[in-house]
């Protein structure tokens, strides 16, 4: 298991060190001066050294995520210039240990907010707090925020009672430990907003190589009680298996519409057997904000724009780009936030640019033609044409011709995913489910939009 | 501000005012104090001075202020046990605390304190913990058990909380469970042979229940533990899989994983043909896709677990080449697994795009991720036929790009596709010559000489291009010299008229000017067989080679089994097995697929299975003698292991410890698990005559009767294995290998159930059938065992086999094809080969039989001798032998009328056999 947990600023210095075990202070790190004293705490400093050395400071870019130091290994994950890094000399489950970092991560910034030095420095008791919670001796244990945030607090448990006591507990260890019991609001309320990212890698040439959507459910629900719900989509395996009941006459209509999900993965809360045998979601839901799932299809995808590019290269030291952006989707639906980013090789000394709509600029920083339109209606066109001065360069290596990309977002669910119901039942308290106030919305954005040029 | 001034703190003044602050009596005011001295203790300070101070601050009702004592607690007691102790009474008094909270708290921090005295105060409270009420201190309890273990094993074991531990796992509470089946497994690591994770139908029930009722990590625990339970038959097999299954769709990868793992090893159980065999296949795949669009480092973890389950069963995942297309923002570590990958499913279907990515990838910024890209390009070409030639195009117009590093990856490779496809891609060779100037790295150097020396007919100008290299020969890396030197001895056979001068100049630059060995006694080599016998020169060095495999850096068969048993963990991460990268005795335990253990029950041999419902062959690995040989002496040398511990002892009893020891008393000592007798995991026992057994000359040779066959040896006395002895020894009879082995019961009950496993040998000894023992073996009663043997087991090779390199193997495979040598000038040009380090001497005393009765004798166990010589009196004899994994040893038997002490040398490629031939031939010529 996990033997020690070690959070470094960027330039290496240890802002969070809990050691779990005393095997992993015996990685002994030769440029280390002096040797290593048999004292605990100058154990763990080998370690933390190590790593330092070996990853923080590495000439070379970090080839692995994981890195084995003097049969030591080390796991790490970086959030902004914060180094995460878990320590162990066993054999662990490393795809637990990362996974733990990531929640980790989660728990610190539900706690408070972007992990960041400074943030970090003036929480750290409160860290130290939640790794002693969450970790005990390397094994993970329950990291939901929702149950974590009613017994550690900033402020210090005062005055529970004993029944509070005892509900704490059995939520941290129950069956149910992402919500607590006795929750109520007034109004009974939920958001389901669909949120896809739509990935496409296009040749040259138009043809698609490789494309998929991959979608979330992110659930707001505020809702009273211990309200079981269940969810209804148009997967096409649940609709073909009601077509063939042949109950509604709308299974022939709506099965037209259904999508095929290639698989798709829950959050604690659903019930898996449940969805494996009958395939159907139902769940007690965490209060607040949580991902209820996500999925990913491969079929049948709107993409919601074509990318045409034509690149010529005129003499050694001209080149002429022309892009032309198609969008693909109903005419009445406006797609935001466009952005056509169009890589120019190295040696550009001068750029000109005539863009039909929006605005482009050449960015030299980031050696790109950065399109970007605000507001793009369905079946619509646009175009772009720029010329490109070169360096004359005696570089052998050709310009590698990185693809061009695109950044947008659309209001509907590329996957052409649609939420047919979330029914709520909570048979304790009187309210029932069209008393539910439900809210749904599609988000479609670009996740990796790119076409070879 | 208050925060920075906390983390710059530093001189010793203020350690006095620390002191101060803590023995304030104002709560806030200590617990500031307090904060301070643990983040001063974060950044390394040393604030150990404090102790007495800080534990004075415990007793506080303030949970934070308690907790932050404790942490410090915990870090500073083991330095100052004697003032921990001061600790003791807090702790014990918070274990009894009305609030659940506190006592999960003190019972949980107390482990931590890894003092001996205190941990004698914790036996009480824990056991207390161990029955409260509250699920919550349960659950810390389960887990403060394995603290405690790992401080003072024996402690845990006296006082029975062992036992209480496994009472839990039928615990009402779900997390209760999950953590006490964690503390469990890892203490069972710890004690390989202790039957404490007691897996039953009962068991398996209560964890599979738990399993759909805690939270994520407690699923993981669970999981891994399930791994490593083996079902009775195919139908617990399939129900547990049925009710492992529905994990696949959880949004935790690591429970992905592990429910993968447990499902990739009992669908090892199920009948092929079963629906839900198929069934299973389907539902694997979309979970592994799905783990691809996790973030980058679970990514990675993911990826290499898919490259070790794409080798096992490819057909999971040959229909979603897609998904592994490289990104252009993924990280390089990604970008290279999922190369990999690519490779591996390649297949005649998808070559098109595969082709089309790699083109692509060739042109990327990262020169690893394009050099690898660049030989996947030939690795196509290697193991999908149909594209070779459009590969080969792409090749050329890579090395028409001019870019230094991708030109030597493209000629490399290049070379590898000429041995494939030998007299069809020569046409490429004027192009390669065009790069002669830009090669600068050895590897690229030497295969561009090799296609030179190979096609030295076809280029009109080859003298002069070798020339060209000759000029700098000193300045060489000896893989250019080798090559060089062999590629000028082939050109001078094919065009003996112009290139005499050459062939002078490179042998005398080899053999006179060169300090390397290898290269003086190739050169040597090659003089001699020029000047003697030029035919027989043509035959071996322009004998015709062995065709390349198709499936390259295909990880080892055993090994595979192993880390698929391993799936989620470092080991899947590292592609070791566990022993090579963790200390002490955890992970020593060589876990393995069931039914490939040899039990007589399994349904299908696995390497069958992973055939079934593929097109291609099981990958066919033709491993060159030339690199068997090699690969035996890296791997009996070396642990197999770069990182691994240092070998107990050295020289020739290491050498046998490895061959002999390691192959076959291991093979024993792990392999014997009769129920009751719980062996220990490794034991010596004097295997010494078995070797001479070995020998495989079975083909065509006859056996005589009278072979000899040394006596049995006790392998396992009584005393190591709870009352079971087994003595045995290895014979060949009617040309099958044999172990016949004397079990003989020696404790006090029956014993049942006898199953043998052979660990993976030098030799590739695996049993041919199933241990036949009907009856129950009685108390005193002894049964006699004979188990035929075959060698077609896994030989024991850890690196992963890579078989696209040429290497000048004609002498070994003159071997190969003669069977034995028989020609005078054969043996002694081997003789010469093997350089003088692998000579040993010994002498064998009292053995009064002339030479030729030797002779016969030695025929009789398939030592031949190649020839006679009389030199002073003294007889010479030239004697070879080959052992069943393709080592061939050569003897000189020296032996002088009259003199009853003959002298043998022996000389081999593997030294480490020399002692253990010595041993046979002193058997059979005393016998």
């Amino acid at each position: 298991m996990i033997g020690g947990l070690f959070i470094y600023n960027h330039k290496g210095e240890v802002l969070i060190s809990r050691v779990y075990r005393d095997d992993i202070g015996k990685t002994w790190n030769p440029s280390y001066t002096s040797p290593p004293s048999p004292s605990h705490w100058n154990h763990m400093r080998n370690a933390v050294d190590a790593f330092r050395v070996n990853v923080i400071h590495a000439r070379q870019q970090v080839r692995s995520p994981v890195t084995n130091i003097a049969r030591t290994s080390f796991f790490h994950v970086k959030r902004s210039n914060i180094w995460l890094a878990a320590v162990t000399k066993q054999n662990v489950n490393a795809a637990m240990v990362f996974e733990f970092l990531y929640k980790m991560c989660d728990v610190m910034t539900a706690y408070f907010g972007k992990i960041s030095e400074e943030n970090i420095k003036n929480n750290f008791v409160l860290i130290y707090e939640l790794l002693d919670e969450i970790l005990d001796f390397g094994y993970p244990q329950n990291s939901e925020t929702g149950a974590l945030k009613t017994f550690i607090t900033q402020q210090g448990i005062k005055g529970q009672t004993k029944e509070e006591q005892s509900q704490i507990t059995s939520q941290v260890t129950g069956q149910i430990g992402w919500r607590r019991e006795g929750i109520k609001y007034r109004r009974n309320e939920l958001f389901l907003d669909v949120l896809e990212s739509v990935n496409l890698l296009m040749s040259p040439q138009g043809q698609v190589l490789s494309a998929h959507v991959s979608g979330r459910v992110v659930m707001k629900s505020y809702l009273s009680g211990m309200p079981e719900c269940k969810f209804g989509m148009n997967d096409k395996i649940v609709i073909d298996k009601q077509g063939k009941g042949g109950a509604s006459d709308d299974a022939g209509k709506s099965g037209k519409q259904s999508i095929a999900i290639d698989d798709c993965t829950f959050h604690q809360c659903v019930r898996l057997s449940k969805f494996d045998s009958e395939r159907s979601i139902s769940f007690i839901p965490p209060d607040g904000e949580y991902e209820l799932m996500r999925y990913r299809t491969t079929k049948d995808i709107i993409l919601p724009f074509r990318v045409i590019p034509l690149v010529r290269e005129v003499g050694r030291t001209k080149l002429e780009v022309k892009v032309v952006i198609k969008s693909n989707f109903k005419p009445s639906l406006l797609a935001q936030k466009i952005e056509v980013r169009i890589p120019t090789p190295l040696n550009t000394s001068g750029v000109q640019v005539i863009c039909m709509k929006g605005k482009a600029k050449y960015k030299a920083s980031e050696n790109a033609i950065v399109w970007k339109i605000k507001r793009m209606a369905g079946m619509k066109e646009s175009q772009i044409s720029a010329e490109i001065e070169l360096l004359p360069t005696n570089d052998k290596k050709k310009w590698a011709r990185p693809p061009i990309s695109m950044n947008f977002e659309v209001p509907f669910a590329p996957s052409g995913l649609k939420v047919r119901y979330l029914k709520v039942f909570e048979s304790k308290l009187n309210y029932s489910d069209h008393d539910v106030i439900k809210w749904v919305r599609y988000i479609g954005r670009s996740g990796i939009y790119e076409t070879r040029c | 501000m208050m925060n920075d001034s906390l983390f710059s703190l530093v001189c010793a003044g203020e350690i006095f005012e620390l002191k101060a602050e803590l023995n304030s009596d104002k709560k806030e005011k200590k617990k500031e104090a307090v904060k301070k001295v643990i983040a001063s203790m974060t950044v390394g300070k040393d604030v150990s001075a404090l102790f007495p101070d800080v534990v004075n601050c415990m007793q506080t009702d303030n949970l934070e202020l308690k907790k932050l004592v404790y942490l410090y607690l915990m870090n500073y007691a083991k330095s100052q046990p004697d003032m921990a102790i001061m600790a003791v009474n807090t702790f014990v008094k918070d274990c009894e605390d009305p609030n659940p909270l506190i006592r999960a708290l003190a019972v949980r921090t107390m482990g931590c304190i890894r003092v001996d005295k205190i941990t004698e105060y914790l036996c009480e409270p824990l056991r207390k913990c161990l029955k409260d009420e509250d699920p919550y201190v349960r659950k810390t309890a389960a887990v403060c058990v394995a603290k405690l273990h790992d401080i003072n094993a024996q402690l845990v074991e006296d006082q029975g909380f062992l036992d209480t531990l496994k009472d839990l796992i039928s615990d009402s509470n779900p997390m209760v469970v999950a953590n006490a089946v964690a503390a469990l497994s890892e203490i069972a690591e710890s004690h390989p042979n202790s039957n404490l994770l007691d897996l039953n139908p009962q068991t398996i029930n209560k964890l599979l229940t738990a399993l759909n009722e805690c939270t994520e990590w407690g699923q993981i625990f669970i999981l891994d533990c399930l791994a490593n339970y083996t079902p009775r038959d195919d139908r617990e097999s399939q129900s547990i899989c049925e009710r492992v299954t529905p994990r696949l769709s959880h949004a935790n990868s690591a429970v992905v994983l592990s429910a993968v793992k447990v499902l990739m090893k009992f669908m090892e159980m199920l009948p092929k043909d079963l629906d839900y065999y198929g069934t299973l296949l389907k539902k694997l795949a979309p979970p592994l896709v799905t783990l691809l669009s996790a973030e980058p480092e679970l990514q990675y973890v993911a990826l290499r677990n898919i490259n070790l389950i794409v080798q096992r069963r490819p057909e999971i995942l040959k229909h979603e080449m897609k998904v592994f297309f490289v990104k252009y923002n993924d990280p390089i570590y990604v970008k290279l697994e999922k190369l990999d990958i690519m490779i591996r499913l390649a297949s005649q279907a998808n070559i098109a795009q595969v082709l089309a990515e790699l083109k692509e990838y060739a042109t990327e910024v990262d020169v690893d991720f394009v050099r690898k890209a660049v030989r996947a390009i030939g690795r196509c070409a290697i193991k999908v036929e149909q594209s070779a030639e459009r590969c080969v195009s792409t090749l050329l117009d890579l090395i028409q790009t001019k870019v230094n590093y991708v030109v030597q990856e493209a000629i490399v490779v290049i070379k590898d596709i000429f041995r494939k496809y030998p007299n069809k891609y020569e046409s490429v060779i004027a192009t390669l010559c065009e790069n002669l100037d830009s090669l600068d790295e050895p590897e690229a150097r030497a295969a561009m000489i090799w296609i030179v020396g190979e096609y030295a007919e076809r280029i009109d100008n080859a003298d002069e291009l070798l020339e060209s290299f000759l000029e700098g020969f000193h300045d060489e890396s000896t893989q250019v010299q080798l090559q060089l030197l062999t590629a000028i001895v082939k050109l001078f056979l094919k065009k003996p008229t112009e290139t005499q001068e050459l062939v002078q100049q490179v042998l005398s630059l080899a053999t006179q000017d060169s300090d390397n060995p290898d290269l003086r006694d190739r050169g040597y080599i090659y003089w001699r067989l020029l000047s003697t016998d030029p035919v027989a020169a043509k035959e071996v060095v322009l004998a015709e080679k062995p065709l390349i495999s198709e499936e390259t850096d295909l990880i080892e068969p055993t090994l595979l089994e192993e880390l698929i048993c391993h799936i989620g963990t470092l080991a899947s991460v590292y592609h070791k097995p566990p022993s090579a990268f963790v200390e002490g005795s955890r992970g020593v335990q060589h876990k393995r697929l069931p039914g490939s253990a040899g039990s007589g029950e399994s349904v299908e041999s696995p390497d069958t299975g992973s055939a079934a419902g593929v097109s291609e062959a099981p990958p066919a690995v033709i491993p060159s003698q030339g690199d068997l040989l090699g690969d035996l002496l890296n791997l009996d040398l070396t642990p197999p292991t770069t990182t691994g511990p240092p070998p107990p002892s050295s020289g020739m009893q290491m050498g046998a410890m490895d061959l002999l020891g390691g192959g076959l008393d291991s093979l024993m000592g792990a392999g014997f698990g009769a129920p009751p007798a719980a062996m220990p995991a490794s034991f010596t026992a004097p295997v010494s005559g078995g070797l001479d057994d070995l020998f495989d000359l079975g083909g065509g040779v006859g056996m005589p009767m009278g072979a000899y066959s040394p006596p049995k040896t006790v392998w396992l006395p009584a005393m190591k294995a709870k009352g079971l002895e087994i003595s045995g020894t290895f014979a060949r009879r009617a040309g099958v290998i044999q172990m016949e082995m004397t079990l003989t019961n020696k404790a006090m009950s029956v014993m049942t159930d006898f199953a043998i496993q052979f660990n993976r040998n030098s030799f590739g000894l695996a049993p041919a059938g199933p241990l036949q023992v009907l009856t129950p073996l009685s108390p005193n009663q002894s049964i006699e065992v004979t188990l035929p043997l075959n060698t077609v087991g896994p030989v024991m090779k850890m690196e992963p086999l890579n078989n696209l390199q040429v290497t000048d193997v004609h002498i070994y495979l003159y071997h190969k094809s003669h069977y034995y040598l028989h020609s005078r000038q054969v043996f002694l040009a081997t003789w010469k080969d093997i350089p003088n380090d692998n000579e040993s001497q010994f002498q064998i005393k009292d053995c009064h039989l002339n030479s030729d009765a030797a002779s016969n004798k030695l025929q009789g166990s398939n030592i031949f001798t190649i020839a006679k010589r009389t030199v002073e009196g003294q007889d010479m004899l030239y004697q070879s032998m080959k052992l069943t994994n393709g080592i061939w040893v050569l003897a000189e038997l020296r032996v002088q009328a009259g003199n009853p002490n003959y002298t043998i040398s022996l000389k081999c490629r593997a030294p480490e056999v020399s002692q253990c031939v010595f041993q046979s031939y002193e058997a059979v010529l005393k016998n």
